[in-house]
């Protein structure tokens, strides 16, 4: 069977972005979630040189910011190209002054929006209008599509629109719900644009173009006496976009039958209860509504198209006249006003117009993608046959604090024909790719309709993932998860016994399970519960070994296309040896440019799989001892009981509203309870071979390696079994050493066996720390953790932290994190903790180190005993210096006023101690514990003491031990969003610490190229290899001459990166240390993720060097760190994807790219070498204005050690 | 002086042949050997091993990361082709053969019976002018008996020489029980050339780190010996053409291989070392070495020192440690 004509199976994304690139010149593009697929696609397309409507290919050029990706579409509609792009939430609040002038200009310009919240008490990537609502004013034209067909459709409507009225439009439609969603999309040909995008309208755009042939003045600065009426000019134009955009609705009808209005209307004609709103809502509300009209209810939907300028009058023609009770439903929220805008827009048209006043109810629904139901629509019309219907309520949520949510029936179902599947995967398993290929099979194979979503986990590794798919006869509009599945397949026999996979199960599911054990043995090792619901439930269970059958067809852990076939067979939606056929073909499709050993491999799984499908007997009762796991421990403190557990368990949707934080603070220390037991292998230990270098527990990403020393004999109570060894140390002698893993929380990357550089003397292959697997080395390692933590933790003052062993006795207080196996930047967090965690603020710039180190339920930052830790907060992406030296200057005030009162109520808390604690000046460790000890008495002292100067004090003396503030983030903000801001902050000469953990692209948002990325280097938004050098933002710290500077790579040599980290932190003006970060968009083995970076400083790729700022005329403050390079770029490149891509797929430009990058690197070196010859002072005194100044001696702190 | 040679049935202007290397990967490296005067270019080989690993290499690295979390549902942009299948390869044997005057032999290095032959059908279609097939396998495995291990190679000869028309060559390695056998067994499968010998990729051990490194080291004039004495063996003996490779760096390395029989001599290593360049002044050499001892030409010269054609042919088997022994003694008794 030929695939079908004019279909497509793609998502949201694709949809908006396939006629955005055909319609555009210039497109302007900066990565954001939701959103950043349109830009990549466009960007692929332009590689590949994919042209537009008329035949050239448009320019798709990357920014540092949206700020600068608005500036320049600005720029380009002003010089009469077509112009658009791609953004979303911070993202478009970034655009806005610009969307304001190119409005104002009345400048044709398409914005496509996957719109998501905004960070307000947390950060969420997920969908809702709260962006989109805070551009209503811009004068940008407003536009939602609700389904992935009317992203495609309302994207050529959005176009057509905007040359024909001069208004710009915003394009939106929901972020995940709509952008993510994979369905079967009709596509619009090239004739369907060109029928309405009016050539004459592009003739006229260009006509007011700048140009000097035909020179005019635009942008003025106007005064009181014109301005407004210019304002007010302009109006016409606006009026006229509703007419514009129906005449683009009734073309696109004629062209393709599908009809919308600007406002459309489902339900009953003669309803009396009508819900309004916008977006995917509309599915299910449209589900909901049709179901109870059938039954005769008197019940209809609005859904609203255009949204600025607001119709009016199609609204209240679209409202039956018969409806007396109207909800209207916004997904945003607006404090303090009278209501959210969807619904005072409603309210208006009706209070304006000659008809009678329904009773009109507005509500907040489906905030950051929380899921919206037909039967929470139901719930809302509910609530309208009350006569005193709240007037303002939520609907989605149980609110027990302000009482405004709406109950709904969880039992009401529109679910009707067709067949609804579920996909639990783990880590990169292929489960979600698979589950999009087989939505793409049946939606474009088929004559069925098929529907794809997917809902991921906040780790990046470990990741259970869920794949929701549905398809049937009809087209699907169900904008909400599968409730009730026919099919679920579990792709690890683990998630039966982490979370309740069943709990969707239709009565009669089928159940494929990937089941290491032999079928007759399945069964048994379900888990009690699992046992109960399928036998409760009356489901069929089927097993299949799809590990060994993908390890014996040379797929390794990619189970994808053996559990696909047995999808297949399993659910009949076509004949057996079709759908094989059909995977024969998507596999030859998906993979033929990967290679014929690929293609021939993901065969071989096809043909093996339905035949190791097995069938198993059910008994009468349950059997099995074994229950699911807890997802806490029993002793975890009472949050993490209440709170985290629930998240943990999947179950967050069901936490009321009082069970949750008002101001979005949450306590720390809490990775520790989550025990995931995801590796498959974890590190073991053998002291026999151990050199004690420390190695492993400073490279382990996980903190999931630990380092204790303690008094030789001091373990009496341990337990069998506990292993330990001498410490080698002059400086501790009869002390002992344990390496320990934590086998719970070890993600099983490998990275401390791979960098152990103890080998066995008769068998080099066997280290001093070697990969074992997990099952029974696990059980027996719990309790040597265990009493492992029960060890004391060694005096920090008693062992100098400038030694990497040294340093790995300390205690992390960043453990555990979901970050991805063997991540690069973890590591360094590790580390800082280590030396600085006790006395840390962090500043994080929004990036994957935001994301693991604060993405619910659980954060890695943890606490010492004494209950001291890093104290963390994340402000947005691009403000991170700033928000960091905020924390300073917070700090240094606090500090400051405790001094000042502290020297005035000396005579009250003893003079002795007053002048002990002035008079600190030394920073090491042993300095800190015995300010620490002063300060608490006078605590004491003040406790007893009435006055209110001794009070304000109190609260203050804390800061009279010396705190250091860490600016953390990414490349992508240091080297781009965050640039302007971390120079002004650099230049501020303040004593702030930045880290910049530098992977050399938009990690978090999937690989984007940041001016971070290399010459060579292929990464999304470069797709063709990255034309320019890096940026060598060190060397333009440097330039200041007050800003101690260091480029280190803690793989390639620890020692300097320590050295560096305790370097910055000493120096008392700006310090930023730029750590090189492996990560898997570098396209590495990660368990290499930290001996590869040996390479990188050895081939000259990253040098390692440290800026030192000093008084000393004579001194050369560039210190170069590493030797001279010994190894071609070439070879360090040749072994990470990003740069051998490029060499397989377009060899010559990857040699010119190379050579050229070769030549980046000689040229840097040679620089560098002249650069450490150079003798430079810093000239003035680092120390703010008004600050005192320093003590004697206390400069010698940031001399160089050496 | 006629220098011309005829090697698998093509008519060479010479008998300096450049061997697989990278300087034979690239059209620039293959125009520089042809402006030098080389007589015929083997190409690197089509490996088959790499093939597959680089492959499933990127496809591990495009499915990193994939499909995990909602940020980032990949972590590369999927570029239009990878070339990881033959493509590049077989656009290389097009190309080359449309640049250059000379013979292109292309070489083939396959792990598996449908890889060989199905590239070498594919090479042939890309206008190879002839195959050499890289014979490459280290017999490790103590439960494989050499009788097997040959029966699959002579098998493997006998479908690729079935399935294309263009000449085909064997490289050999030196290490078989029974080389002369075997080399006769390859020309009656249907090998009409054997080249002599294949050099082993050696692994070495780094003391610091205790790993075991790949090292390459090129060739030295020495290493001519074993191709010396097994061309000189086998060239009556055999019908097929006969070339020579490892350690060709000079004009009297060439000599010597022409007087044993070589039809041919292959380099790598001078080449790499010393660039084209080397071509003229060997070409001059042996033409001058040819000239002062009145040859007509160089395939009046060909096999006239072989075994057969030597008054002790015992000399190229066992005798020649004890013999050396003997003329040292004498030299000081």
């Amino acid at each position: 069977m030929s695939p079908l004509p004019n279909i497509a199976c793609i998502d949201g994304n694709e949809a908006a972005a396939r006629i955005a690139h055909r319609l555009a010149e210039v497109i302007a593009i900066y990565p954001i979630t939701p959103a950043s697929p349109m830009g990549e696609h466009a960007d692929a397309w332009s590689a590949k040189a994919q042209a537009n409507l008329w035949g050239t290919v448009p320019e798709v050029i990357e920014l540092q910011s949206e700020a600068g990706a608005a500036g320049v579409l600005h720029g380009a509609v002003q010089a009469g190209a077509l112009a658009t792009s791609f953004t979303a939430s911070q993202g478009l609040l970034l655009m806005l002054p610009n969307l304001f002038k190119i409005a104002g200009e009345l400048t044709p310009f398409v914005l496509h929006v996957a719109a998501r919240t905004l960070a307000t008490h947390a950060l969420s990537i997920f969908g809702d209008h709260s962006d989109v609502m805070a551009a209503r004013t811009t004068g940008m034209a407003m536009l939602c599509a609700s389904s992935v067909q009317e992203a495609h459709d309302f994207a050529l409507v959005a176009h057509a629109a905007t040359l024909r009225s001069r208004v710009p439009f915003l394009h939106f439609f929901d972020g995940f719900r709509t952008s993510h969603e994979v369905g079967r999309v009709e596509l619009l040909g090239d004739d369907d644009l060109r029928a309405l995008v009016d050539e004459a309208a592009i003739l006229a755009h260009r006509a007011r173009r700048l140009t000097p042939d035909a020179p005019v003045l635009r942008g003025t600065a106007q005064n009181p006496d014109v301005f407004f009426q210019a304002r007010e000019a302009a109006n016409v134009f606006h009026a006229a976009v509703p007419g514009v955009v129906e005449s683009c609705f009734d073309a696109l009808a004629a062209r393709t039958g599908r009809r919308y209005g600007l406002v459309d209307y489902v339900g009953a004609p003669d309803a009396e209860r009508v819900l309004v709103l916008m977006g995917s809502g509309a599915g299910a509300a449209s589900e909901c509504v049709d179901a109870l009209a059938a039954c005769g209810e008197k019940v209809g939907l609005a859904i609203v198209r255009l949204f600025r300028p607001f119709p009016s009058e199609a609204l209240l023609a679209a409202i039956p006249r018969s409806a007396r009770a109207v909800a209207v439903l916004d997904r945003t929220k607006e404090p303090g006003a009278t209501g959210e805008p969807l619904y005072q827009d409603v309210v208006t048209a009706f209070a304006e117009s000659e008809r009678a006043m329904p009773r009109i109810t507005g509500g907040r629904y489906g905030l950051a993608s929380k899921e919206f139901t037909p039967a929470m629509a139901k719930g809302v019309l509910d609530e309208l046959s009350k006569p005193d219907a709240k007037r303002h309520f939520t609907i989605g949520i149980a609110d027990d604090v302000s009482h405004t949510s709406l109950t709904w029936d969880r039992a009401f179902s529109t679910e009707g024909e067709g067949v609804r599947a579920l996909f639990f995967g783990l880590g990169s398993d292929g489960t979600v790719g698979a589950a999009k290929s087989t939505v793409s099979i049946i939606a474009t194979e088929t004559p069925l309709f098929a529907q794809g979503y997917f809902v991921y986990d906040s780790k990046k590794s470990g990741a259970v993932t869920v794949s929701h798919v549905r398809f049937g006869p009809k087209p699907i509009r169900s904008t909400y998860q599968i409730e009730r599945a026919d099919f679920l397949a579990v792709h690890h026999f683990d998630l039966l016994a982490r979370m309740d996979v069943l709990e969707r199960a239709a009565d009669g599911a089928r159940l494929l399970v990937n089941c290491p054990y032999e079928p007759a043995e399945a069964w048994d090792h379900l888990p009690r519960d699992v046992q109960e619901q399928i036998l409760a439930k009356k489901m069929e269970l089927w097993v299949i070994d799809a590990d060994r059958v993908a390890r014996e067809v040379g797929m390794g852990k990619r189970i994808n296309t053996v559990m696909q076939p047995c999808f297949f067979a399993l659910s009949g939606v076509l004949p057996r040896e079709r759908a094989l056929e059909a995977i024969r073909r998507s596999i030859e499709k998906a993979y033929a440019k990967r290679g014929p050993a690929v293609v021939a491999r993901n065969l071989a799984a096809v043909e093996r799989a339905t035949g190791e499908m097995h069938r198993v007997e059910l008994p009468a009762g349950a059997t099995s001892p074994l229950l699911r796991r807890a997802p806490v421990p029993a002793d975890s403190p009472d949050f993490v009981q209440r709170i985290t557990a629930m998240l943990l368990a999947g179950k967050g949707e069901l936490l009321p509203v009082s069970a949750l934080p008002v101001d979005g603070t949450f306590p720390t220390g809490t990775a520790q309870f989550e025990k995931r037991a995801i590796a498959s292998e974890i590190p073991l230990w053998d002291p026999s071979i151990c050199i004690d270098c420390g190695k492993c527990a400073l490279v382990c990403p996980h903190a999931a390696i630990r380092m204790k020393v303690y008094p030789e004999g001091s373990l009496g109570d341990a337990p069998e079994g506990f292993l330990s060894k001498p410490f080698r140390s002059r400086e501790l002698p009869g002390f002992a050493l344990t390496i320990q893993v934590a086998p719970d929380d070890c993600t099983g990357c490998g990275v401390c066996v791979d960098t152990c550089p103890a080998k066995s003397k008769s068998e080099v292959k066997h280290k001093a720390i070697n990969m074992a697997p997990a099952p029974g080395n696990r059980e027996a390692e719990r309790p040597n953790f265990e009493y492992f933590l029960t060890i004391p933790e060694l005096d920090r003052a008693a062992l100098d932290p400038g030694i990497v062993k040294h340093a790995q006795t300390r205690e992390p207080l960043f453990e555990f994190s979901g970050a991805c196996a063997g991540c690069g930047e973890t590591p360094y967090l590790k580390l800082l903790s280590q030396l600085f965690g006790d006395r840390m603020l962090v500043a994080n710039a929004t990036g994957c180190s935001s994301i693991y180190g604060g993405n619910l339920p659980t954060t890695p930052w943890s606490r010492n005993r004494d209950g001291r830790g890093p104290a963390w907060a994340n402000s947005l992406f691009e403000d991170n210096a700033e928000f960091g030296l905020g924390m300073r200057l917070a700090y240094e005030r606090a500090r400051d006023e405790a001094r000042r009162l502290l020297a005035e109520l000396a005579p009250k808390v003893g003079e002795s101690l007053a002048r002990e604690i002035l008079g600190e000046t030394a920073t090491d460790d042993a300095a800190i514990a015995r300010q620490r000890e002063r300060v608490a008495a006078l605590e004491a002292a003040l406790a007893a003491n009435p006055e209110p100067a001794a009070a304000r004090l109190l609260s203050l003396a804390d800061d009279l031990v010396r705190k250091s503030v860490w600016i953390v983030g990414g490349d992508g903000w240091a080297y781009d969003i965050g640039y302007p801001g971390l120079d002004h902050v650099l230049a501020s000469g303040r004593d702030v610490n930045v880290i910049v953990l530098d992977t050399q692209v938009y990690s978090n948002t999937g690989g984007q190229a940041s001016k971070a990325t290399p010459r060579g280097a292929v990464a999304k938004f470069a797709a063709s290899g990255k034309s320019a050098g890096r940026k060598d933002l060190g060397l333009i710290a440097s330039a200041y001459g007050n800003v101690y500077v260091a480029q280190v790579a803690i793989g390639a040599d620890d020692a300097q990166t320590l050295k560096a980290l305790l370097e910055a932190d000493a120096w008392p003006g700006p310090s930023l240390v730029i750590a090189y970060s492996t990560c898997i968009a570098h396209g590495i083995d990660m368990t290499t993720s930290m001996t590869h970076q040996r390479d990188a400083a050895k081939s000259g790729f990253w040098p390692l060097w440290r800026y030192h700022p000093g008084s000393d005329p004579h001194q050369q403050p560039f210190r170069l760190d590493s030797r001279a390079p010994s190894m071609p770029l070439r070879a360090f490149a040749e072994k990470e994807a990003r740069f051998a891509m490029l060499m397989r797929s377009d060899p010559q430009r990857a040699d010119e790219l190379l050579a050229l990058a070769q030549q980046d690197a000689d040229e840097r070196w040679r620089h560098y070498t002249q650069l450490a010859g150079l003798e430079r002072s810093v000239v003035a005194a680092v120390r703010p204005p008004g600050a005192p100044a320093p003590e004697p001696g206390a400069a010698k702190t940031v001399e160089e050690e050496e | 002086m006629d220098l011309s040679t005829r090697y698998l049935g093509l008519a060479l202007r010479t008998p300096l042949v450049a061997s697989s290397s990278p300087m034979t990967g690239s059209l620039d490296g293959l125009r520089r050997l042809e402006d030098a005067g080389i007589a015929a270019v083997v190409l690197p080989s089509l490996f088959e091993e790499q093939l597959t690993h680089e492959a499933l290499a990127i496809h591990d690295a495009l499915d990193a990361g994939a499909g995990i979390f909602a940020e980032a549902t990949e972590y590369h942009p999927d570029l239009t082709h990878y070339d990881t299948g033959p493509d590049g390869y077989l656009e290389l044997v097009h190309r080359a053969k449309q640049s250059l005057g000379v013979p292109v032999v292309a070489s083939l290095n396959g792990t598996t019976l449908g890889g060989w032959v199905e590239h070498a059908r594919l090479i042939e279609k890309a206008g190879a002018d002839a195959l050499e097939l890289n014979l490459y396998q280290v017999a490790a495995d103590p439960a494989h008996d050499a009788a097997a291990l040959e029966a699959r190679e002579i098998e493997l000869i006998e479908t690729v020489r079935a399935g294309i028309e263009i000449p085909l060559a064997v490289k050999l390695s030196p290490y078989y029980t029974a080389l002369g056998h075997f080399a006769r067994r390859a020309a009656t499968a249907g090998a009409q050339g054997l080249v002599l010998f294949n050099r082993f990729y050696q692994p070495d051990l780094d003391l610091e780190t205790l790993d075991v490194v790949p090292n390459l080291v090129l060739s030295r004039s020495e290493e001519v010996r074993l191709s010396l004495r097994w061309i000189a063996i086998l060239r009556r003996r055999l019908s097929a053409s006969l070339a020579a490779s490892s350690g060709v760096h000079t004009a009297d390395d060439v000599l010597k291989l022409l007087l044993a029989g070589a039809d041919a001599t292959m380099m790598t290593s001078a080449l790499l070392e010393r660039g084209a360049a080397i071509l003229p002044e060997l070409e001059k050499a042996v033409a001058l070495w040819l000239e002062a001892r009145e040859y007509e030409s160089v395939e009046q010269m060909k096999g006239s020192v072989s075994q057969a054609a030597v008054a002790d042919p015992e000399a190229f088997e066992r005798a020649n440690y004890r013999k050396t022994l003997r003329s040292w003694s004498s030299g000081w008794r």
